[in-house]
């Protein structure tokens, strides 16, 4: 439901402020949200100074530094740190992205960092993603086909019906667009969200899939496929560049197409 | 975002809009007494605000839903055409309302 001010024990305070090492000469603020289940306070914002003459470009590598050299009980996901897993999306300075293909120098002013909205934190940046795998998993992600595959070779497709899974079959599910998507915000336990639905797009369009009907007929609902407004905020924040509304749009015109 | 929250806002606004054309209409009907009424209100300098704001928000709402019926035919959905698109609407809706006040205004012989 619609909340436009945090539950009480939600409320976020100033933290801890750790200062730059003397000598630093190139200093930026780093705010971090910090929360702790385990303590029962509220959650707050610790202020990290970081000499940038001393540290990587990304803000994941700033995020390292910090958990290395400042605060071991800094949590956050990361793995590939080039942009390809998804495990360090977080919403840094106003906008869902990847710590890890995020510059700092493209930041005016304090570095403020949060984990990805409206998602249930489980520490620091951390977010509950359960929810959000679970409805991939409803879509059946995975090619279905009645008939028999090709023996002793791969199932075939075209260069023109491959070029149409591009834009699709890049997306790392990282959940910047779901998690920037108000519908999402408000919606989120019936609407699939954006990251979903491309998803199911990729299996849709796909020359290969021969599941196609099912697939529409499970998202032709008022609240999985309806809920989107087209608002654009996921394709404006997707940190690989691509269009999941388009691919909204795509599966709801195919939906009108097939009634005619 | 806000274009989009901007449009569901004038949304609203049309439809409360409707009880003061009902009111406008009604009031025709039931004769010249009830009539000056909605007159005296609409003339006012509030009313006059009202209105103006039912102005934008039909024109706005006219503006932006061409984006939404571009959108259901799959166009417009580059991030710069969309961005693009949605100053347009803002400013054609702003640049018509004035026109249409203006006109009114010139109509009116004021």
């Amino acid at each position: 439901m619609v909340a436009f001010t945090l539950p009480k024990n939600s409320r976020v305070g100033t933290g801890k402020t750790y200062r730059a090492p003397a000598g630093a000469k190139r200093v930026r603020r780093f705010r971090v949200y910090r929360w702790n289940p385990d303590d029962g306070a509220n959650p707050v914002m610790d202020t990290f100074e970081l000499d940038l003459d001393q540290c990587g470009p990304m803000v994941l590598d700033a995020l390292i530094k910090i958990k290395d050299e400042v605060d071991a009980s800094l949590t956050f996901r990361r793995s590939c740190r080039e942009g390809v897993c998804g495990s360090c999306a977080m919403n840094v300075d106003g906008t869902n992205t990847l710590a890890c293909v995020k510059h700092i120098d493209e930041i005016q002013g304090d570095v403020m960092v949060y984990p990805l909205p409206h998602l249930k934190v489980v520490k620091d940046l951390v977010g509950d993603m359960t929810a959000f795998f679970a409805q991939y998993a409803s879509v059946q992600p995975w090619l279905q086909a009645e008939s028999a595959a090709p023996q002793a070779r791969e199932r075939l497709q075209s260069p023109e019906d491959r070029a149409k899974l591009d834009g699709l079959w890049e997306c790392i599910l990282c959940a910047c667009c779901s998690t920037s998507c108000p519908s999402y915000w408000w919606n989120g336990e019936k609407f699939l969200g954006p990251a979903t639905l491309l998803q199911s797009y990729r299996w849709i369009v796909d020359s290969r899939d021969e599941n196609t009907g099912e697939r529409l007929d499970y998202l032709e609902d008022p609240h999985r496929l309806y809920r989107c407004h087209t608002i654009m905020n996921c394709t404006a924040t997707c940190p690989k560049g691509l269009n999941p509304a388009k691919a909204i749009s795509e599966i709801k015109k195919l939906i009108v197409e097939r009634r005619s | 975002m806000a274009l989009s929250i901007l449009h569901r806002v004038t949304g609203v606004g049309l439809g409360l809009g409707l009880v003061l054309l009902a009111w406008w209409l009604a009031a025709a009907a039931y004769g010249p007494e009830a009539y000056d009424l909605v007159r005296g209100f609409t003339g006012s300098i509030p009313g006059r605000f009202v209105l103006l704001g039912f102005t934008f928000a039909m024109l706005y709402h006219l503006c932006n839903g061409l984006r939404h019926l571009a959108w259901d035919l799959g166009l417009g959905f580059g991030l710069r055409t969309a961005h693009a698109s949605g100053w347009l609407a803002l400013m054609a809706a702003i640049a018509l309302t004035i026109v249409a006040w203006l006109a009114g205004y010139w109509a009116r012989g004021l």
